[in-house]
């Protein structure tokens, strides 16, 4: 296990104790008493998790040099997905599932709570912004040949994410149930129902029957609030891992100067 | 790619990384200000354009016309843009399916070793014309209007009987577009087949017939009481003037 961790950079290492210290005359000062406090709180958790050899392994793991702005676009994603978990969870605090009273909930919400339009705006903005920068990563990731050996999974994974924030946003686009919404809906589903194979059992499922009715804006609701976020944070906990797992990519232009003893240096 | 290919690229990459920096802090400090620029553009977003809300859903309204979000719009270009409805499904679902297994396939049949981009010149080809042709669609998806969209120029009489009564042409067959009628009508290239083709119905029915008609239709079709006088009087005029064959 040791030689998985990375060794702590210097400015975090402990200083080494010196002599007239820790003979019990010197009183500790607040400042150490409260340091002391933490670190032993830390050894604690330590003790029954063995968490800090993987936390080393992934804050101080090394990122190749050369690395631009572009590379901040994947946090960037997954900042955006937890900006509309946010915000999502205060709207679920107004928002009534059910097709009688959905509309008039949102119009409360909208019109009448503190900053209520506010935070809807959020949420339904950060939702563009976030398919903008799920597009971007992905050209960063396909112009870099990011995808390529061994990160060949992880692109998988990528596109799975793809995929599943575009549903995101099309079983949101119904839960204002306004006119809007409801027509763009009815649109989205028969275009899903003219599918292959699958297509008309899609277009049930969706639909709750083979009508919109009352029990289709509790499906889309379930799906929009408990199906794809949990399938998406279970799918970003994979996608990390393989970041951690096989490194960030370097730059394609980027060319190592191999040192003489380069095989003594495999992490 | 080969196993020799493959070692190199490891031993390659292994050696990038030792020359690296830490994670924390570069890496999380550029992280943490990309997502202050997140945050801050959402915000700004959210008090500029705000989140308003439409009318209250009513599933039997016939006037409505459905948009989606603006990034689903070239999917709906595509749909509407390939009219005959045997080619629909294909439009639909086809070519998005068929996009999507080869986006989850890249990293299969896209084996070279090589990375940079100057170097892969097919795979660079495909990518510009991917995103020049997303472009066009959402571009073209967001000035099209609906696939309630009636492709139909201005017949001849209709233009040489003067700029206003061109007006209310145009107008009525926006009125037309908006109220559902292509649900079941078909006029010109647009349209369904449940009702009659309306293509050549001022040839067939006098002006009054058709207004009484709208008032007062037969069973399946809904009864157009709630349109204002103005829009109904562009709508007969517009649908008194379609005799056909012009097109």
């Amino acid at each position: 296990m040791a030689n998985l961790k990375p060794p702590l950079p210097r400015a975090l290492r402990p200083k080494p104790k010196g002599p007239s210290e820790d003979n019990g005359k010197a009183k500790p000062g607040r400042k150490e008493k409260l340091a002391q406090k933490g670190i032993s709180t830390i050894d604690w958790i330590d003790e029954r998790t063995a968490l800090s050899g993987g936390a080393r392994w992934v804050m101080f793991r090394k990122i190749p040099r050369g690395t631009n702005w572009f590379y901040t676009l994947g946090s960037a994603s997954l900042f955006a997905f937890l900006s509309q978990a946010v915000t999502g969870v205060i709207l679920a605090m107004y928002y009534d599932p059910s097709a009688t009273r959905a509309y008039e909930s949102v119009r409360y919400l909208t019109n009448e709570v503190f900053l209520g339009e506010f935070v809807r705006g959020m949420h339904k903005w950060g939702s563009t912004v976030m398919v903008i920068l799920v597009f971007l990563h992905m050209g960063r990731t396909f112009f870099y040949g990011a995808y390529k050996y061994p990160r060949e999974l992880n692109w998988v994974i990528g596109v799975v994410l793809l995929i599943l924030t575009l549903f995101m946003s099309f079983t949101g686009y119904l839960l204002p149930f306004d006119q809007r919404s409801f027509w763009a809906t009815t649109v989205g589903v028969a275009i899903n129902g003219t599918g292959p194979l699958v297509g008309p059992y899609l277009n049930d499922f969706l639909r709750a029957g083979p009508e919109f009715g009352v029990t289709t804006l509790a499906r889309f609701y379930a799906l929009h609030m408990l199906v794809l976020p949990g399938a998406m944070a279970a799918m970003i906990g994979a996608h990390l891992y393989l970041v951690a797992r096989l490194g960030t990519t370097a730059p394609p232009w980027l060319k190592a100067d191999i040192p003489a003893d380069s095989r003594k240096d495999g992490t | 790619m080969n196993t020799r290919e493959k070692e190199a690229y490891l031993r390659e990459y292994s050696i990038l990384k030792s020359q690296g920096k830490p994670f924390f802090p570069y890496s999380i400090a550029k992280d943490a200000i990309m997502a202050c620029v997140v945050m801050a553009s959402i915000i700004l977003m959210s008090l500029t354009l705000g989140a308003e809300l439409g009318p209250k859903v009513d599933p039997t309204t016939t006037t409505y016309t459905p948009r989606p979000e603006w990034y689903f719009f070239f999917l709906f270009e595509v749909l509407r843009v390939v009219k005959p409805p045997s080619l629909t499904p294909l439009a639909a679902i086809g070519v998005p399916t068929i996009c999507m297994i080869l986006l989850f396939l890249l990293p299969f049949y896209d084996r070279s070793p090589e990375r940079r981009p100057e170097r892969r010149p097919i795979a660079m080809a495909a990518a510009f014309f991917t995103i020049a042709a997303m472009a066009f669609l959402t571009y073209e998806g967001a000035n099209a209007g609906s696939p309630n969209q009636i492709d139909m120029e201005a017949p001849e009489a209709v233009v040489a009987q003067g700029a206003a009564n061109l007006r209310t042409w145009e107008s009525g067959k926006q009125v037309v577009a908006q109220s559902g009628c292509l649900a079941c009508h078909k006029i010109g290239h647009n349209g369904g087949t449940l009702g009659p083709d309306l293509t050549a119905i001022g040839g067939r029915l006098a002006r009054q017939a058709i207004a009484r008609t709208l008032v007062n239709p037969t069973a399946p079709m809904p009864a157009y009481t709630e349109l204002d006088e103005k829009k109904r009087d562009d709508l007969v005029e517009f649908l008194a003037q379609l005799k056909g064959g012009e097109h």
